[in-house]
């Protein structure tokens, strides 16, 4: 497991509420994916959320900025309700920002316009604005010297550090990552997670669906573990690698943490 | 040849064998690579013997160039005074001879803002795209129609020959683009109604043959009408070209909306951005692009069907071409007419065909 750069004791959470779960369901079809999902998540939290795969835990976090529909319970970030109202959800989206197992960079366009792309056409920012700070978020992702290319030209741990930066463009006040190192080769691993335990010493929000423990173990100020649609367990990550409660965890963290 | 040997990381790039460079490789490897191979080579030389030296010697060796009547051919090969006599009927049709310069002037707006177009480094493309799409349709109506701004009328039966076959393309390629892009999104879409209009407006324009399209909109149609209203035939035949072609161009856009993967859908909503923008900015771009060779399929299919007018009494190109060579006095001349008619589709359509390349190379980023 790799080592990251030790998280200081500054990253503080607010007692601010961000986003909250209230017996939240989701079905597809027949097949019952998420049961009484309750959760309550302030502002500067930092949550990862493990689990076998199939166990629902990218469908959760997908239904935070309605990608997924859910059909029972309430999802409200930062105050505003989601429901099927238009305006409602692209409000949220403006201030959720995500990050994919795939990247889903547009492969038409250079890195630059991918992201002064939302807030020239979603925030009506003036072009030079846009592209200042997205120069701005390059460098800070480390390839600045990128920005001219297609995304076609880059490697997968570039490309997804160009995701990273298009979502905070739109300078969110939450992320959402969706396996964000999954696809990704060894190597670049660790250039992706640099730059999240960056973003998290900084404050901002962060929900992780992930299976980089060393990253929970750093990072994370709560670790929730999924198994079958429900939340079976959630602790400080201390607590949660050392002393797991839930035997289906115990199985699930024996099973990861073999090799 | 030396056989060095080389210390484990330390092989230099070496050049290749010169056998399978240049143009002896090419040669190696294309046309002598094996005993069957060489024989086919041979017979396809043999082959451009016996078919070019004619073809060469009809068309032009022995081919009669000057002189205004059929008595001037006298030599073996083909007889373009032919062409020459009816060319201005070829590409004009029976448009009034002191109105021609209407129709050259348009084609002369239409030629230069298409080169200025095709100028990589053009400063004001957007500008100029807007006036060839809503000015110059404009401009070209008057001008071809007339009867305001002191122009004389030319009713539309008087228009003939290349100029017909290029507004019924022309319009047809521009209108069904859109209207394709329209209903390739309606019949994607998650509205029934909107989907059920879409998915029956295709089935049925891509089910009827173009020929029937063409006999319902200037045999049928008129007996809907009510009494007393009247509706120009080719604005009929029109129409009837632009919604056929919609229907197969949306299909093609929609085999291009299919290949977008799901991801980008999602990345554009998770941006903020609404449906249109996300499909303008996002998805229509590259779907757009992935079905170019499609896309100009269905350009180069429309420009060749144009020629189907002929049935409703429409002389395009083509038509042209075959009443001149029933004409009396230049009975047995149709194979020159159909030579010169096929050569001029095909400048046009390899054109297209080698416009739509460049494009493709061009909008090429590395995926």
């Amino acid at each position: 497991m790799s080592e990251h750069a030790q998280a200081p004791a500054t990253m503080t959470v607010s007692e601010e509420v961000m986003i909250q779960l209230i017996d939240m369901h989701k079905w597809y079809g027949q097949f019952h994916v998420l049961k009484n999902i309750n959760l309550t998540i302030n502002k500067g939290e930092r949550i990862v959320i493990c689990g076998p795969s199939g166990s629902g835990k990218s469908t959760l976090i997908r239904c935070i900025n309605r990608l997924e529909e859910h059909q029972r319970g309430q999802i409200i970030v930062e105050g505003t309700e989601l429901t099927g109202d238009l305006k409602h959800i692209e409000q949220i989206r403006r201030e959720v920002g995500m990050v994919f197992q795939h990247f889903n960079l547009f492969p038409h366009l250079t890195v630059m316009d991918n992201l002064s792309l939302a807030p020239i056409w979603v925030r009506k920012m003036p072009r030079a604005e846009a592209e200042e700070i997205a120069t701005k978020l390059l460098e800070r992702v480390k390839i600045p010297e990128q920005a001219q290319k297609y995304p076609g030209q880059l490697s997968g741990g570039q490309q997804q550090r160009v995701a990273i930066a298009r979502s905070l463009c739109m300078n969110p006040k939450v992320m959402l990552f969706d396996e964000p190192t999954s696809a990704l080769d060894p190597e670049m691993i660790k250039e992706v997670l640099d730059v999240m335990v960056e973003l998290a010493q900084e404050g901002m929000t962060m929900l992780c669906v992930t299976h980089e423990m060393g990253f929970a173990k750093t990072v994370a100020n709560r670790v929730i573990f999924m198994d079958e649609g429900e939340i079976i367990e959630e602790n400080e990550p201390e607590e949660f690698f050392n002393n797991p409660q839930n035997e289906r965890t115990q199985l699930f963290l024996s099973q990861i943490l073999q090799h | 040849m030396t056989n060095e040997t080389y210390q484990p990381g330390h092989h230099p790039d070496l050049p290749p064998p010169a056998s399978t460079v240049g143009v002896l490789g090419w040669m190696r490897a294309n046309l002598l690579s094996s005993p069957l191979n060489i024989g086919l080579t041979l017979l396809g030389l043999y082959l451009i013997y016996l078919v070019v030296p004619p073809i060469l010697s009809w068309a032009f060796i022995d081919a009669n160039f000057s002189g205004q009547t059929r008595e001037d051919c006298v030599k073996e090969g083909a007889c373009w005074v032919f062409i020459k006599v009816w060319f201005k009927q070829l590409m004009y049709g029976r448009y009034p001879n002191t109105e021609l310069w209407r129709i050259n002037a348009a084609y002369i707006i239409f030629a230069i803002s298409l080169i200025l177009l095709l100028i990589p480094r053009f400063p004001w493309k957007g500008w100029l795209g807007l006036f060839l799409l809503v000015v110059f349709p404009l401009i070209a109506y008057y001008l071809f129609v007339g009867d305001s701004f002191g122009l004389m009328g030319v009713e539309t039966p008087l228009w003939g020959g290349l100029f017909l076959t290029l507004v019924i393309a022309v319009l047809g390629i521009v209108a069904s683009l859109p209207l394709g892009i329209v209903l390739a999104l309606g019949r994607r879409s998650d509205m029934p109604i909107v989907r059920a209009i879409c998915v029956a407006f295709i089935e049925f324009w891509r089910g009827v043959p173009l020929i029937t399209v063409l006999f319902m909109s200037s045999v049928m149609f008129p007996l809907f009408m009510p009494e007393g209203t009247y509706f120009d035939k080719l604005l009929r035949a029109l129409i009837g070209v632009m919604l056929f072609s919609a229907a197969y161009m949306a299909e093609v856009v929609r085999g291009g909306l299919q290949a977008i993967p799901k991801g980008q859908f999602e990345a554009a909503s998770a941006l903020g951005l609404s449906y249109w923008k996300s499909m303008g900015l996002i998805v229509m771009p590259q779907a757009l692009k992935m079905v170019i060779p499609g896309i100009v399929n269905t350009f180069i299919g429309l420009f060749k069907d144009t020629t189907l007018v002929l049935i409703i009494g429409l002389f395009d190109f083509l038509g042209m071409a075959q009443l001149a060579a029933t004409n009396p006095d230049w009975l047995g001349f149709a194979v020159e007419g159909y030579v010169f008619v096929a050569f001029g589709f095909w400048c046009f359509c390899f054109s297209m065909s080698r416009y739509s390349q460049n494009l493709e190379k061009k909008l090429h980023t590395g995926f």
